[in-house]
């Protein structure tokens, strides 16, 4: 596997240039008024990395600020606006519409051979409703900050906190709106506009995992826009529903936060599931092990996700059987998650393997999501709860299966399908080694923090100098998230500057299955010259094969060369 | 220097909660290094380019799948099942436990024993016997968590929340807020000291004093500690509350402008009704303290406010055993000889912490 | 947006009704905003839903004051203009005002079903005729509560926050705590219900304007005045459920 990168362009005669996408117009006005799916997806992505690095240097000054026991210059206030800052920005700017906006918004319509989302115009308005959120938010942010945690518990978030809190949760209000309507649009896209011969069995495993992620962005999403709706209203109008002192119940916001939030985790981790089938498929140039079952776990995992928020609130006062019905469900989701693990290993059995940039990415999510998942079950268990629960292990619980998984996944995606999107191809070799540099460098970062959950290391807490026993393994930490940081600035070096000395991409650059790959790259702004008719199945390479052998091709060679 | 991975077990629930936790940790070392080794050797195996039989792959596998959809659904099931055992045991408390009254508030803990004595970041606990903690909160949520113990509760305003333990070991622990409750929420914290039950009951009869003589002064110093004051009050004027430090026979500025004289009516008065007269620059964030001291300890108090002079050095010379109420503890050397003189060494790992302290004190400010 | 609504011509020059670029027909495009509509639908359940959730729990931990402070949303033979209505009764007290807007809304749902009729028999003058009628009544829902039933609450102190404190004699029993939550639900819940009749009554103007106008997106399809009367039945629906919720307590 050695064949060096040959595009597509340089092997036939140089032919006219076909407009694409990105060059059919290039007014501003053009972008910012473009109902193209692909160039709102363009928005999307340069507006979650944006968000990205925001919420990484918040990262990177908690980190620094827990290297001493007391602190390293900041005061305990300024901490804890960090740290909520750090999650607000992190969850409701970032992950929650990272994959789905990005990738799902430019691939989920190619995938199924549509022109486009059933409603362009709504699709538009749901990235301007995002920034407004987004600009409510850093606003907050800006003038004062707010010191609640991203969970905004009530009733400090709602009397007792005087910092920026309405503000704040306005703008995840309007976050919110613009995940429902991506979810919307995304329903039905997948239900009404999928090609002639697209059957729901022919949808590739991404499909189906965005799928089931808009139903639990429709089903949620609503509750948590309503719950912070009320704190807003609390603590503006004294409308008290929350507070005891207004004769409310603080527990029960708790409930309508995890309602969503925890269903959320799921919005966060099912795309970065389809993303890893496609990967594995198409890097082991072979149909995913077990179809029907990966395709129905998402669902399940997106319909039981519903039932298992109250293992937020084992020690929250709430009854002890809520509390074990609550662990019961918790271990029941595991198995769908376990089953989409197994079969993707399987999925490597007498395949063709290519370890390539995005399919380093994938195993790493493996690894890291397993143990991720693992770890949550020390947490939806009752007895090792109470002792782990608020504590760095949670902490690193939810690091590992929202960077380590989530983030993978993404970064995954974003090799993947990069050549598709842009044209070019990056370098290969960096992009393996950067792979790596974050797979270590994250298990730097985040395995010491298990240690420090077990033993008793509270979450949230900026100073520990009650407890200095704590101190080395928060700078095993500190110092593993410098690499990691490292990794993760990388890409947009490498990837920008692939724009101009990549090599260009064919319509095929790593000889994969889908309807994606047999357009242009970049795509014409319609995706396809005329509606394609499906007439393989899902991941079907030995049909793709034949194919080719037939008629011959020149995409096959796998780009970026030695491997 | 040494590298706990656990926290210390001292009580009946740590045996318990520790063995569903390392079996967890095997169930998860399992299946990752099973899910790790799989995905490693097909990578090398099926790697591109080599020569291995990939004919006849396999789709679709029904028996398999079941396979490993109910070898999980079991295995987790039995942690379930030892998890949800665990935790109606700690759920359910015996009748006949010590109940203790815990009152959280922004930003420390108070503590009601059953003779009422009250002691505020300290909990005194009698080992061998079930202890139970009766808490409510003063204004937002707080969490009474204690590693030690693996204990844990969130601490509510407006509802009784319980939790309890019967200790086992005598030492010293941690005791952590660990709710998310505001500015000082990592502040909140404290030590719990597990003695002997003949020792408790000491302890309690003597208004939670030690067992042993001290003078006046050294009294006040142990009060002080116990009492938290030494929380808000260290050795140079924060934006918590003014330095004692030499404050004694000064001129005091207050809020509304007026000077006083810092005698000892005036210090009585600012620790049993310190709102009367607000010091310049604060707030009423002192807790009030009339009906809850002796005047006998209050005298203890404005001695040792007396003898603490001018102001306070910048570093804390020399190890300060046990005493584990903060860095910002400037009377620990006072209080040292009375503490000293427990009988049982503090736990390991406050050692760790005291000869750490020292280097962490010149860091802030 | 013109780069959207331009089709990009795929062959279907011959339909009447625009197709936009991204449909194949026009069946794929109006199954698509029916689906998409239910969605919609789907969202508002969940929205009110929680709120709904919230009632039923502080109903529960609260059933007697929650008795007490619903009679206050009662008019009593001595309030101004609702009082004759009451002696009719003849109960010492009745939610006139509350019944009123329920009868309002039930009307205007079924004009609201004659004006979709008349769009699938393409009949213009009904349309106009029934889509009016149906802004009407909503107006008039609107005019009721805030004129009628809302000011009474402020004049009482009876809305929730810093300047809450109505006399012993609105409370009925009940304790103030709970009354102010029971109030704080009954304005949130109310409170969103009125800007959903806002928001329809703008959609449905926005509906007639087109109508009026002639344009063919709506005249030669009906599939518009239907999605906007499935919402309007929707937002009959919630207060179907609020009345009886917050009027019709049982003591
Ligand atoms: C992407 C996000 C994501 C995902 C996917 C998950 C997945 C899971 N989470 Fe996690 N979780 C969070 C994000 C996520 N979580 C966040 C953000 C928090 C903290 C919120 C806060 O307080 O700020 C949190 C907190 C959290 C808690 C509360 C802790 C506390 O505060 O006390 C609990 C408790 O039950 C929990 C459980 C689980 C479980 C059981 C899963 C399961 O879905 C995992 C299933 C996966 C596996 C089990 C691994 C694969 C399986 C195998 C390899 C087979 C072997 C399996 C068996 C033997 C069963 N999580
Ligand atoms: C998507 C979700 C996400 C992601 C990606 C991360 C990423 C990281 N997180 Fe975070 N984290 C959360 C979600 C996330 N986190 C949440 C929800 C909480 C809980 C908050 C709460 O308690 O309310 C939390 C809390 C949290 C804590 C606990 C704080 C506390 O309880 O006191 C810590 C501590 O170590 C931490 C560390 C990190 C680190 C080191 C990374 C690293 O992976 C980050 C590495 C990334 C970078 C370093 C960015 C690189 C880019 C730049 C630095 C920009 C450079 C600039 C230019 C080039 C212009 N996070
Ligand atoms: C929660 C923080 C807190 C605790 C605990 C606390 N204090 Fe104070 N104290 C303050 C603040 C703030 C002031 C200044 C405002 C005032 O005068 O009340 C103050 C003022 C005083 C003064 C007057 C000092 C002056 O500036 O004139 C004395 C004396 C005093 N405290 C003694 C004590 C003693 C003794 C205890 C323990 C029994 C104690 N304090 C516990 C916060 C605290
Ligand atoms: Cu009290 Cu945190
Ligand atoms: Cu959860």
């Amino acid at each position: 596997m050695s064949a060096p990168a040959i595009g597509a362009g340089e092997l036939l005669p140089p032919q006219e240039e076909k407009k694409n996408y990105l060059n059919v117009e290039h007014t501003v006005r053009s972008w910012l008024l473009t109902g193209d799916h692909k160039r709102i997806a363009i928005l999307y992505l340069f507006s979650v990395s944006l968000f990205f690095m925001i919420g990484g240097i918040f990262a990177s000054l908690i980190r620094l600020e827990l290297i001493s026991p007391s602190g390293v210059l900041l005061e305990s206030e300024t901490y804890n606006k960090i740290f909520s800052a750090h999650g607000i920005v992190m969850i409701f700017l970032f992950l929650v519409p990272s994959i789905p906006a990005v990738f799902g918004n430019f691939f989920l319509p190619i995938m199924i051979g549509a022109r486009d989302l059933a409603f362009p115009r709504m699709n538009l308005m749901s990235w301007y409703v995002y920034w407004l959120g987004g600009l409510l938010i850093s606003s907050g942010l800006i003038l004062g900050g707010v010191d609640t945690g991203w969970t905004f518990y009530t009733p400090y978030s709602s009397l007792y906190s005087n910092t920026q809190v309405s503000l704040v949760i306005i703008g995840i209000f309007f976050a919110g709106f613009s995940s429902i309507m991506t979810g919307l649009n995304f329903i039905v896209t997948i239900h009404k506009m999928r090609a002639p011969g697209m059957t729901w069995f022919r949808l590739p495993l991404f499909v189906w995992s965005m799928y089931a992620t808009s139903v639990v962005m429709l089903l949620g999403t609503p509750v948590i826009a309503i719950t912070l709706l009320l704190v807003f209203a609390e603590r503006t109008l004294h409308l008290g529903v929350f507070s005891p002192e207004l004769g409310g119940d603080p527990v029960l916001f708790q409930h309508m936060f995890w309602f969503y939030s925890h269903p959320a985790v799921y919005i966060m981790i099912l795309p970065s599931f389809g993303v890893i089938s496609e990967l594995m498929a198409n890097f082991c140039r072979k149909r995913v092990f077990g179809y029907h079952f990966v395709a129905f776990s998402s669902l399940a995992i997106a319909g039981l996700g519903f039932l298992v928020w109250g293992h937020h609130m084992f020690v929250s006062s709430q009854s002890m059987y809520q509390g074990v019905v609550f662990s019961l469900v918790s271990f029941l989701v595991a198995v769908p998650s376990a089953v989409k693990v197994f079969n993707w290993t399987a999925t490597m059995y007498k395949g063709t393997i290519r370890l390539q940039t995005p399919m380093i990415y994938a195993l790493g999510f493996i690894g890291l999501f397993t143990v991720g998942g693992l770890t949550g079950l020390f947490l939806a268990c009752l007895g090792t709860d109470v002792h782990l629960t608020a504590t760095y292990f949670v902490v690193a619980h939810f690091h590992y299966v929202m960077v380590g998984g989530s983030m993978m996944g993404f970064l995954g995606a974003l090799h993947y399908w990069w050549p598709k999107m842009t044209g070019r191809m990056f370098n290969d070799t960096f992009g393996k080694f950067n792979a790596m540099l974050v797979f270590i460098g994250f298990n730097l970062t985040f395995f010491p923090q298990f240690i420090l959950g077990f033993m008793g290391m509270p979450r949230r807490y900026h100073y520990y100098y009650i407890a200095p026993e704590f101190m080395p393994y928060h700078i095993m930490s500190s110092a593993g998230a410098s690499a990691l940081a490292v990794g993760l600035i990388a890409p947009a070096f490498y990837l920008i500057s692939s724009l101009r000395h990549g090599h260009k991409a064919g319509a095929n650059p790593w000889g994969a299955h889908g309807l994606e790959w047999e357009t242009s790259s970049p795509p014409i702004p319609t995706n396809f010259e005329e509606t394609p008719i499906v007439t393989d199945e899902v991941y079907d390479f030995s049909a793709m094969d034949e194919y080719e052998h037939r008629h011959g091709s020149d995409e096959m060679a796998p780009a970026g060369g030695h491997n | 220097m040494n590298y706990p991975v656990s926290p210390p077990p001292a009580s009946n629930f740590a045996s318990e909660v520790d063995l569903v936790f390392y079996g967890l940790v095997i169930l998860t070392v399992v299946f990752t290094a099973l899910v790790g080794v799989f995905v490693l050797a097909f990578a090398i195996r099926y790697r591109q380019g080599t020569k291995v039989d990939r004919s006849r792959p396999v789709h679709e596998h029904l028996p398999l799948e079941i396979t490993w959809s109910v070898i999980p659904l079991i295995l987790g099931l039995v942690m379930f099942f030892l998890g949800a055992k665990a935790f109606v045991h700690m759920r359910r408390p015996p009748a006949n436990a010590t109940e203790i009254f815990v009152i959280g508030k922004q930003w420390m803990w108070h503590i009601e024993h059953s003779n009422g004595v009250r002691e505020n970041n300290m909990l005194h606990v009698p080992i061998g016997v079930p202890v139970k903690l009766t808490m409510i909160s003063q204004d937002v949520l707080h969490a009474m968590y204690i590693p030690a113990f693996r204990v844990q509760y969130h601490v509510v305003p407006g509802r009784y929340t319980m939790l309890w333990f019967t200790a086992t070991k005598t030492g010293e622990y941690h005791m952590f807020c660990n709710m998310y409750c505001g500015v000082q929420h990592s502040e909140m914290v404290g030590t719990v000291v597990a003695m002997e039950p003949q020792d408790y009951a000491a302890w309690l009869a003597n208004g939670g004093n030690e067992v042993k003589p001290m003078t006046m002064e050294q009294r006040g110093a142990k009060s002080f500690a116990v009492r938290g004051c030494a929380n808000c009050h260290t050795g140079s004027d924060t934006e918590r509350a003014p330095t004692l430090y030499g404050i004694s026979g000064k001129t005091r500025h207050m809020q509304d402008g007026s000077n006083v004289v810092a005698d000892e009516s005036y210090i009585r008065e600012s620790i049993v009704n310190p709102y009367n007269r607000l010091s310049a620059g604060y707030t009423q964030t002192m807790p009030v303290y009339a009906n809850q001291m002796s005047e006998d300890e209050i005298l203890d108090l404005i001695a040792y406010i007396k003898g603490l002079g001018g102001p306070k050095p910048a570093v804390a010379g020399g190890p300060q055993t046990g005493q584990v109420a903060g860095k910002m503890a400037p009377p620990v050397v006072n209080a040292d000889g009375a503490i000293g003189a427990r009988e049982n060494p503090p736990h390991k790992s406050l050692a760790v912490g005291a000869l750490n302290r020292p280097n962490l004190e010149g860091n802030k400010e | 947006m013109a780069s959207i609504a331009h089709g990009h011509g795929h062959g279907h020059d011959d339909m009447v009704v625009h197709v936009h670029h991204q449909f194949e027909n026009i069946d794929q495009q109006n199954e698509s905003y029916l689906v998409g509509m239910w969605c919609f639908l789907v969202t508002e359940i969940m929205f009110f839903g929680a709120l709904f959730l919230m009632y039923t729990i502080y109903r529960m931990n609260y059933q007697n004051d929650f008795y007490g402070a619903h009679l206050e949303l009662s008019q009593t033979a001595s309030t101004p203009i609702a009082g004759p209505l009451v002696q009719m009764t003849g109960l010492k007290e009745f939610p006139v005002w509350g019944s009123i807007n329920t009868t309002l809304l039930l009307i205007s749902s079924f004009t609201m079903v004659m004006a979709v009729r008349a769009a699938q028999l393409r009949k213009k003058a009904d349309v106009m005729k029934f889509l009016g009628a149906t802004n009407v009544l909503a107006a008039m829902f609107l005019v009721i509560k805030f004129s009628q039933e809302w000011p009474p609450k402020w004049a009482h102190k009876m809305v929730p926050g810093a300047n809450f404190g109505p006399e012993a004699s609105h409370l009925h029993g009940a304790s103030p705590r709970a009354a102010e939550i029971f109030y704080s639900l009954y304005f949130a819940m109310t409170g969103l219900h009125a800007i959903h009749i806002i928001a329809g009554i703008g959609v449905i103007t926005a509906l007639m304007v087109l109508w009026r106008k002639g344009a063919k997106s709506v005249t030669e399809d009906y599939v518009p005045t239907e999605m906007v009367g499935l919402y309007w039945h929707f937002v009959d629906l919630v207060w179907i459920f609020l009345f009886p919720l917050f009027y019709l307590i049982p003591g």
